[in-house]
């Protein structure tokens, strides 16, 4: 069941991460390969020939693409370590909608943050901001998305985290004062440490950022 | 039993005739309502709140939205005629062509109609490297789920809709040379009774090519 399991990764990637805390959460080891986007390795084109994207998981040298794809397929063979799929099928698919949510929102929203200024930068923080509220208000009074322990829709919201200081210091606001119990989630997240170390430092996220800033010519 | 389904929908969106498809393959009993996206029911704002969208599905008045979750809800609720296979690895095989079904390849065709000339070629080569990618994953297999139909099947109707309406806007992307494999899936999926009521009625696919044309992914998920 174990098997060879391979990460092809790169370390700001909130896609990455999600797998990273996956696999740490069921104490699953693994071998994490940094990949180099601008000179892509043979195995990352040979393993995700259609997207040609990280993350891609490979389990007995058998790829898995998509980070959502990947969490739940760890979930389903390391099914009897730290679930993080609920069991019933509602439950299922309320913590699915979350996290297609999340996939439709958060990245694209955070990056229009990073990368636009004026009046476009403006809708993408308010928007943000809207769509943490709503997620907070999923979260409500529970310690985790998944209740007790950290579940699917945790996994899949926490790497952002590592953003955020970026997102504030380009967009000039503080998703703390505007989201103070989506702060607190994270704290909690963060005391995990499954989440703390498959996620960066948040100052090296923001060095990343202005580099990108400068390649893409927005500053 | 005391199960009430309920199916809001749309029958111009490709989302809402899938989740229509599904409870048809697996025999449930449900109540339709058709939902004018410009007049939208204050039931179909009440379940989905977050995205006001169709489809939406309401399984003893819990609702379920988005199309993929509620599909895989249903597999997981009514366990005859399984959609998704047990296998972990083959799932995520399934679920990972879904996915480019609807991140890819619906966006590139809703862009097709919006585009004239130069771009218009691109758009068609790109829909093209798309197609490819599908037509590779049914080498050696009557559907996409294998010998039956299944999930990736279910997604994948889009091909039938793409077929059926290139023939009346003349626009063949899917042509039978580049394309054989599908054309023969295409062939074989129409053959079956269910997949024929889930499909946009004949004199209604105009009216479907015009608003797609228009608002390519502005009420349905």
């Amino acid at each position: 069941m174990a098997g060879e399991l391979v990460l092809l990764d790169f370390w700001p990637s909130p896609f990455g991460m999600r797998s990273r805390i996956a696999l740490a959460e069921k104490g699953i080891p693994y071998e994490y390969r940094e990949e180099d986007l601008r000179n892509k390795s043979d195995l990352l084109l040979q393993m995700n020939p259609v997207h040609k994207k990280i993350p891609v998981l490979i389990h007995n040298g058998k790829p898995v693409c998509e980070s959502v794809i990947q969490v739940q397929y760890i979930d389903e063979v390391w099914h009897d370590k730290a679930p993080l799929i609920p069991s019933d099928p509602y439950q299922r698919a309320v913590a699915r909608f979350w996290v297609d949510f999340i996939d439709k929102k958060i990245y694209e929203l955070g990056s229009k943050i990073w990368k636009t200024k004026g009046e476009e930068q403006a809708n993408a923080k308010k928007e943000f901001i809207e769509c943490l509220k709503l997620l907070e208000g999923e979260l409500g009074d529970k310690t985790y998305f998944g209740g007790e322990s950290l579940g699917y829709v945790d996994v899949a919201l926490v790497p952002f985290y590592s953003w955020f200081y970026a997102y504030e210091k380009c967009g000039d606001f503080s998703i703390e004062a505007e989201c103070p119990k989506m702060i607190a989630w994270v704290k909690r997240c963060m005391q995990k440490e499954s989440v703390a170390k498959s996620l960066p430092d948040q100052e090296k996220v923001y060095e990343f950022i202005l580099q990108l800033k400068k390649v893409f010519g927005s500053e | 039993m005391g199960e009430e389904v309920k199916l809001h929908g749309m029958w111009a969106s490709p989302f809402s005739r899938r989740v229509e498809l599904a409870l048809k393959l697996k025999a449930i009993p449900y109540q339709y309502i058709e939902e004018d996206l410009s007049n939208k029911t204050p039931s179909l704002l009440r379940y989905n709140p977050v995205h006001k969208k169709v489809p939406v599905l309401v399984h003893n008045d819990k609702p379920v939205a988005e199309s993929m979750v509620i599909i895989e809800y249903m597999d997981e609720t009514w366990e005859n005629n399984p959609f998704l296979p047990r296998d972990p690895y083959e799932r995520a095989m399934a679920r990972f062509y879904a996915k480019f079904i609807d991140d890819k390849l619906l966006p590139t065709l809703a862009k097709l109609g919006q585009t004239a000339g130069k771009e218009k070629e691109e758009t068609i080569e790109e829909i093209h490297e798309q197609l490819k990618v599908l037509e590779d994953e049914l080498k050696g297999k009557q559907f996409f789920g294998g010998q039956r139909i299944g999930y990736l099947d279910i997604v994948a109707m889009i091909l039938v809709w793409l077929h059926l309406t290139g023939s009346i806007t003349g626009q063949k992307v899917l042509s039978t040379e580049k394309f054989p494999l599908i054309h023969e899936w295409i062939e074989r999926v129409m053959k079956m009774e269910v997949v024929n009521e889930c499909l946009i009625p004949e004199e209604k696919r105009q009216d479907w090519i015009q608003l797609s044309q228009r608002a390519p992914k502005s009420a349905s998920n």
